[in-house]
């Protein structure tokens, strides 16, 4: 046999080492466009950046131009033998460079805002937090006994399963208004959005997932005797629950797609409200760094889950590979 | 070669006569009484089981064989209460048969066992459900767990067993609720065939130490003579009894009564039976055509090399 590592083996594991290079690769590679585009200069770098006016006055140093222009002026200034502009070539302010970024990850948090009124960093990130937290908790609560009870029986999957059906369709963010109208202006709306945007899909998921339970295994347990609750609580519950769990997962991830929405609704708020406000004062690199914050928060989060999870079901741990 | 003369599989020895007739003299356990099962499919109403009428005796072990798709899980699936009679009754202990009960103990085919519990815990189930505290539970579960020999396997989890390991857990788990009789679907049928040797002697052992009555579905004519008091033969379309044969083997069996010749008779009767000689009716035969090139005949290939 071979020892040459199969690539494209459909439905094959890849052998530990390569999966880990491709993993660092994964993270590597949109690193290494942005690195190029934003070192290498002749890489897009649309505008230039003024470092000497010469003559021209209307330019200052530090100024960002478009290329055609600073080009234009430095011909007019040659031809008429005043003193050229000089300038390198820049990207625009939009897309500051990874260094600028990895900078302000340290920075971010340590500015103090403007304003006192206004929050620090850490602040606004742990406001989103909350709202995130309590957006899912408060779904789950209600979607997911409900979602159970529809998997298991009928009359609760006919009773509501057409209605969530109708209204997963109702994007959650256009109940904004009417939940600032009922809620008022600060963290109750926001926890609606996330709750409106998780709970409909949280129902159906979880219903399918207990509708997925091997049925003999309930006719196993009706045989052994067991009977109404028990069948639930001892067979359907446990039978389903790494399953549940694996879908949490994707559901919080899900509930974390509708922060920003969640926080522009009534007086903006938490992560959002930073970055909006950095962009106003066009600090793109926090803008960035906030962006991605955002990211490896939610990462962190599933990793942790999933490691938790393999602690929860050991029972499970041969479906993975 | 000389062609054996075989005894009919009706002619029992002595012993074997004595037997049945003390066997019969035993209570029913269960009585099965002009049967009928309908299934309504979307083509239409389908016919599983027809007029299907039997009783067991205590201590009895009866095997159900028939061709694929001839209502065997049906019955026992009815039998099980896990469905319901179209027409006839099913008697356990005289009483009628509703819903499913711990006094029927069931095996299926696939592996059934509770994958969030370990080999103990699922033996313990039964016993949880009918409010055995939990020190009880646990000491009848590990002499159950004994009793099919897997002791040290009492901590695992299914996962972390093989089949015919599991099938035994099975078989601990159905036989710790103490039913009247124990339901089997085809539980070997998935097993390799040494394996499948062991699970049948064990079995037997089992049943013989115990007050249990044994209803054993399979499609195996050798497992079924070699398990069966009496071998319950359905035929197809729609299910019916076809024959109640009494297995004029003695017990205890062995592996060397495969070639006996009660053995071999009682064999040579379920083969006319389930696959009855047809004159005209060849729908089995597959209605192939030669699918190799021309030049490419494998046994003259074979020929040749000689
Ligand atoms: N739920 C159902 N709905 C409709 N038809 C069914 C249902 N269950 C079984 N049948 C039909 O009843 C007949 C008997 O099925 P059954 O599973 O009892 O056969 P079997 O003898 O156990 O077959 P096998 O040896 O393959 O296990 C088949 O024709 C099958 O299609
Ligand atoms: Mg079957």
């Amino acid at each position: 046999m071979s020892n040459t590592v199969q690539w494209f083996a459909v439905r094959r594991a890849l052998p530990q080492r390569q999966a880990t290079v491709l993993t660092v690769f994964s993270f590597l590679l949109p690193l290494l466009v942005w690195a190029l585009v934003s070192y290498v200069p002749f890489l897009w770098h649309p505008k230039v950046e003024v470092t000497q006016p010469g003559s021209v006055t209307w330019f200052k140093e530090g100024m960002l131009v478009e290329r055609p222009v600073f080009a234009e002026q430095r011909q007019l200034a040659l031809e008429s033998e005043a003193e050229p502009p000089e300038g390198k070539r820049a990207n625009p302010v939009y897309l500051p460079a990874p260094h600028e970024v990895a900078v302000a990850f340290y920075t971010a948090f340590t500015t103090e805002p403007k304003r006192k009124s206004e929050k620090w960093l850490h602040e606004s990130l742990w406001h989103s937090i909350t709202i995130i937290f309590w957006g899912f908790v408060l779904s789950s609560l209600v979607g997911v006994p409900l979602g159970i009870l529809c998997g298991t029986y009928a009359l609760f999957s006919r009773l509501n399963e057409p209605f969530i059906e109708f209204f997963r369709y109702l994007p959650a963010p256009a109940f904004g208004a009417l939940a600032v109208a009922v809620l008022g202006i600060h963290d109750g709306p926001k926890i609606a959005i996330i709750f409106i945007g998780t709970f409909f899909q949280q129902v159906l998921i979880v219903a399918n997932t207990t509708r997925k339970l091997d049925v003999s295994l309930v006719e196993a347990a009706l045989t052994l005797g067991a009977k109404r609750l028990q069948l639930l609580y001892r067979v359907v519950i446990p039978g389903i629950l790494p399953d549940l769990y694996r879908d949490q997962r994707i559901l919080l991830g899900w509930a974390w797609t509708y922060l920003i929405v969640a926080e522009l609704i009534g007086t903006s708020s938490g992560i959002t409200w930073f970055i909006t406000q950095q962009a106003r004062y066009k600090n793109f690199d926090n803008v960035f760094a906030a962006i991605i914050m955002i990211g490896i928060i939610g990462l962190v989060c599933d990793l942790l889950l999933a490691k938790l999870g393999k602690r929860l079901f050991p029972w499970e741990q041969h479906k993975e590979q | 070669m000389a062609q054996i003369e075989l005894p009919s599989y009706l002619e029992q020895s002595e012993a074997v006569r004595a037997r049945f007739d003390r066997l019969k003299s035993r209570e029913v356990i269960l009585e099965v009484d002009q049967l009928g099962k309908v299934f309504d499919s979307p083509q239409g109403p389908v016919m599983a089981l027809r007029d299907i009428s039997f009783k067991t005796h205590r201590r009895e072990f009866v095997c159900v064989i028939g061709p694929s798709g001839c209502g065997k899980s049906t019955l026992i699936r009815t039998l099980a209460g896990l469905e319901s009679p179209s027409s006839g009754r099913v008697l356990l202990d005289g009483r009628e048969v509703t819903e499913p009960g711990p006094d029927r103990g069931m095996v299926f085919q696939g592996y059934t066992l509770f994958p969030w519990l370990t080999v103990k815990r699922n033996v313990m189930f039964g016993l949880q459900m009918s409010g055995h505290a939990q020190s009880v539970a646990e000491g009848e579960a590990m002499d159950w767990i004994e009793l099919v020999g897997l002791g040290r396997f009492a901590e695992s989890y299914p996962h972390q067993l093989s089949g015919g390991m599991k099938q035994r857990v099975a078989i601990a788990r159905a036989l710790a609720n103490q039913p009247r009789i124990l339901l089997m679907d085809e539980p070997f049928g998935a097993l390799d065939a040494q394996t499948r040797g062991k699970m049948q002697a064990n079995l037997l052992e089992i049943w013989r130490n115990i007050d249990i009555t044994i209803l054993f579905i399979t499609h195996d004519l050798d497992e079924a003579i070699y398990l069966a008091d009496r071998i319950l033969v359905l035929k197809a379309n729609p299910g019916e009894v076809n024959e109640l044969i009494e297995v004029p083997v003695p017990r205890p069996r062995s592996a060397e009564q495969f070639i006996g010749p009660e053995f071999l008779a009682t064999k040579k009767r379920l083969e006319e039976l389930i696959h009855p000689p047809s004159d005209d009716d060849d729908s089995d035969a597959l209605n192939m055509v030669r699918m190799t090139r021309v030049g490419d005949s494998v046994e003259n290939g074979l020929e040749e090399i000689e």
